[in-house]
């Protein structure tokens, strides 16, 4: 099983690894996923005030795919608002890293991760 | 100086392909199934090797399952086709190779039926004999694409269509066939084909299976789930790859080769002919063009060809297995041969590297056992 | 010093490559020129001089394991072997008993092999090793029945690289009068095997695994106390009836120069190999959170399984790719499912899921141990840096009480 250029590139290079204070109202963070599974993904985003999402970070436990799936999805967020972001498919970013049939749950777990992240955030400036 | 005319028996591997082959040996050794850059490799490899036995004989590459050889194949075929099917009888032609034939008996021991379907005096199938196991409830049928022992062709086409009307299954083992006349899996509409790679200058140790997609046969080896899980074990990659470039070898060399062999086997029947008392068996059939199978009654074959032997020339007694047996070819005798002529039987298989010369010397030695055969018996009998 | 060249081959329990000596005498055996004949031809030079060299192959094969030439049964590769074994003996005893005792941490073609003779109705009984990876031989003893009638344990694991105490398993086996199958294609050449001490009855190999070629390998049937068993593929009847196909005669050649060669060399190899795994497993063991999965002691030279906790062990491979190893078995390891010898010896998925397989051999070298440690350290170091388990380990969660999300 050969990796795409792309996958290889998030994976050497990852994007925006780290993580945010998780108590600041500002924040959202996802977790999704379970070490027995063999991958785990936190995605944590900064929203501003008009709702726009204005940083992201992650760190994922997983194999490459997974790795480079959350590294480029942090990428796509910043930027976006958060009904924009809801909106990414896991089928986009499985397209855009040419990820093989066997390894598409990893997109599944890095949409999953955002609408967490996203849920997280609004249930935080809710209380 | 040696002669080597037992090809249906075993080839030597060609130079091109061993030059294929060997790289798999050192350099690229790894295991298909490792993830990493030498498993990858190696799992290319496969895949072209599949690819070049599709071409051979008109398959698709996901068609193949790569086996230790034809007997493997045979075994699979004969002991793996679906038998949650209506039908558990296999049919088996009377002049089938023992690897075949035992499969067959083997399940027949275990409760299965099992059925012989009858060949004329040409050794061949006909529509008549099938059509007779097939009323009597044959759910798969075994007819070779091509004897080892007298080239015999079958009509494998007609043999098809007449057991799919039957609703039975086909399976034909071709590995005396594939590269030296034209094998199409699709034309033939057989289900089944076994395929030998030391049969056509290829390396010994590997064969295939042609199964058509829609057949679910069961694996007979378990383990690692290798070939899509029909044939289980680490795959003896070199030795694929060395199929692989034979089997190319053989579609690119197929018109050449039949020239030669038309040539050479010509010439070496008209010699033949010449000889006192020889029965050339099967001579009007359509027929491989490398094979002969005569008989010099009164020459006893194994004797024959131990005597050559002593003077550098290979050929065969019958067929090359492993019981050394005495016993007249089971080959001969369906097709009616008295067992006294079928004792007498001579097989001469020529191969790409045989020249007229080697006809030549071929003829002068049999001449040569012929006159003191006749003196020893006119001493015997002056006695 | 010799140049390092990449990727580093680390991956010998897997396959290894043909060993030069070995190459050189299967060329022999090929082309035109060579020893090219069917052995099967009983009546001219070509077939004589193949089975010569076939009957010397296999008195090299049963000089390592100082076994009678007669009882090595040649076959496509340990895998068939272990078929021919397994359900051939079981057929052929099916009126005896239906019992068969195997353990969970076999390769895949014991454990497939008497999946498909439960099938077919017979029991096996699989036992579970300790945390070690050895086998408790009381719970051996202990399953045991009156219609048990072949017990087959492993004599190295492929992927802990564990010994188990088949001269021990032997004598209770013998002694309870139950068939002895042992799976040798991980121990032949690396653990000394001697036939007329050891009770075992029937045992595969594989030459693959030691500088021989793929697609051949031998199954010895021991002949006394005789051991009968029932031909799985049947045809003209070689190899006394148990094993029909045309011998290959270049296969068997190589895998005789393989097993002499491996007589000449094992004890001198053993010790080097030695050397460098204590190289290797001093050079980690000292990173936090690492585990070595089974035994150290009772453990093959060249083998060190090593998990990496909080690092998934794919990455990992991703990682070190300069370098060829492989995390769990070859044949598993398209997919995902954490390795089933791993979850045996009582390891958590997630420990399961970290763990690489170092496997050396003939051509490793001192300089390929050192980039290794160096690398590895280097890399689990990055890939804990990405990992919110490792956070969460830091912190002090214990994430065997943390609620996953599954998915």
């Amino acid at each position: 099983m050969a990796y795409s250029v792309k996958v290889l590139d998030h994976y050497e290079n990852p994007r925006n690894v780290g993580t945010f204070d998780k108590d600041d109202l500002s924040i959202g963070t996802g977790m999704v996923g379970a070490p027995a599974c063999g991958d785990v993904m936190k995605l944590q985003i900064k929203v501003s005030d008009n709702g726009v999402i204005e940083d992201a970070k992650f760190k994922t436990y997983g194999c490459g795919s997974a790795i480079a799936s959350s590294s480029l999805l942090t990428e796509w967020v910043k930027g976006k608002t958060l009904e924009e972001a809801t909106q990414i498919k896991n089928s986009e970013i499985a397209e855009e890293l040419a990820l093989p049939p066997v390894k598409i749950h990893c997109s599944v777990l890095a949409e999953d991760a955002i609408k967490a992240a996203i849920a997280d955030y609004q249930k935080k400036s809710e209380a | 100086m040696t002669v080597y005319m037992d090809y249906n028996a075993t080839t030597p591997v060609a130079d091109e392909v061993l030059a294929e082959m060997l790289p798999y040996l050192s350099k690229q050794f790894g295991n298909p199934s490792g993830r990493h850059s030498q498993g990858r490799i190696a799992r290319a490899a496969l895949d072209q090797s599949r690819e070049q036995v599709a071409a051979l004989v008109n398959a698709q590459p996901s068609q193949i399952i790569f086996t230790s050889g034809a007997s493997e194949a045979n075994n699979l075929a004969v002991k793996g086709w679906p038998c949650h099917r209506e039908s558990t009888c296999t049919a088996v032609s009377a002049i089938e190779h023992p690897s075949v034939l035992a499969p067959a008996l083997y399940q027949q021991q275990c409760g299965k039926k099992m059925k012989t379907i009858a060949v004329d005096e040409d050794g061949r199938v006909s529509r008549t004999a099938l059509e007779g196991v097939l009323e009597e409830g044959a759910g798969m049928v075994s007819v070779m694409m091509a004897n080892n022992e007298t080239g015999v062709i079958q009509d494998i086409g007609m043999i098809s269509r007449c057991a799919h009307e039957h609703g039975a299954l086909v399976h034909s083992d071709a590995a005396q066939a594939v590269g030296k006349i034209k094998v199409d899996f699709v034309a033939s509409e057989v289900d089944m084909m076994s395929l030998s790679a030391h049969k056509l200058y290829g390396p010994k140790g590997v064969g295939a299976l042609v199964v058509s997609k829609s057949l679910d046969l069961a694996a007979q080896i378990h383990g690692g789930g290798q070939e899509n899980g029909m044939r289980s074990g680490t795959e003896n990659v070199a030795g694929i790859v060395g199929f692989g470039a034979a089997a190319d070898l053989a579609l690119r060399q197929l018109e050449s080769y039949q020239a030669q062999m038309d040539v050479l086997r010509n010439y070496l029947e008209s010699c033949l002919r010449t000889l006192d008392g020889v029965v050339l068996f099967a001579d009007q059939a359509h027929r491989i063009p490398n094979t002969v199978c005569i008989a010099l009654p009164g020459l006893d074959g194994e004797t024959a060809v131990m005597m050559l032997d002593q003077d550098g020339i290979a050929v065969s007694s019958g067929s090359s297995c492993a019981s050394g047996s005495t016993e007249p070819s089971h080959v001969l005798l369906a097709m009616g041969v008295d067992p006294d002529v079928a004792r007498c039987a001579i097989r001469i298989s020529l191969g790409k590297q045989n020249t007229v010369a080697d006809i030549d010397t071929l003829i002068s030695a049999l001449e040569r056992h012929i006159d003191s055969m006749g003196s020893m018996s006119a001493a015997y009998y002056s006695s | 010093m010799s140049e390092l060249k990449y990727p580093i081959y680390l991956d010998y329990a897997a396959t290894t490559p043909v060993d030069p000596r070995v190459a050189e005498e299967m060329m022999g055996c090929l082309t035109m020129d060579g020893n090219f004949g069917n052995a099967a031809s009983r009546s001219h030079t070509f077939g004589w001089n193949a089975e010569a060299a076939i009957d010397k192959a296999r008195g090299h094969v049963a000089d390592l394991l100082n076994a009678d030439p007669r009882e090595i049964i040649w076959t496509s590769g340990a895998t068939e072997s272990d078929n021919l074994a397994i359900k051939g003996t079981a057929h052929f005893n099916r009126k005896k008993g239906k019992h068969i005792i195997t353990s969970k941490t076999e390769h895949k073609a014991v454990l497939d092999s008497c999946r498909q003779l439960e099938r077919e109705g017979f029991e096996v009984s699989y036992l579970t090793p300790e945390d070690s990876g050895l086998l408790d031989l009381e719970k051996l003893k202990a399953e045991i029945r009156d219609d048990t009638i072949l017990v087959s344990i492993m004599h190295v694991n492929n992927e802990v690289g564990v010994i188990q105490d088949i001269e021990a398993i032997g004598e209770i086996t013998r002694e309870r009068g139950v068939l002895f199958h042992c799976d040798a294609a991980q121990s032949a050449g690396k653990v000394p095997i001697d036939l007329e001490k050891l009770k075992v009855d029937l045992m595969s190999f594989s030459a693959h695994k030691i500088y021989g070629p793929k697609g051949i390998g031998a199954l010895y049937v021991r002949r006394k106390p005789r051991v009968r068993l029932e031909a799985q593929m049947h045809g003209g009847g070689h190899e006394r009836g148990m094993r029909s196909g045309t011998l290959a005669t270049h296969q068997i050649v190589g895998m005789g120069a393989a097993f002499r060669i491996a007589k000449e060399e094992m004890v001198e190899e053993n010790a080097r190999l030695m050397k460098l795994r204590n190289r290797l497993w001093n050079g980690l063991k000292d990173i936090e959170e690492v585990y070595l999965n089974g035994d150290l002691e009772q453990r093959v030279p060249g083998n060190m399984n090593i998990s990496f906790n909080f690092v998934e062990g794919e990455s990992l491979i991703m990682a070190l790719k300069d370098m060829a190893v492989s995390s769990g078995s070859a044949c598993t390891s398209a997919s995902l499912e954490p390795s089933y010898v791993l979850r045996a010896l009582g390891r958590e998925d997630e420990l399961a899921h970290s763990s690489i397989r170092f496997s050396l051999g003939r051509f490793t070298t001192t300089e390929n141990v050192d980039f290794v440690v160096k690398t590895v350290r280097g890399k689990v170091d990055k890939l804990r840096a990405l990992s919110p388990l490792w956070d969460m380990y830091k912190e002090g969660i214990d994430l065997s009480t943390v609620e996953w999300a599954a998915h």
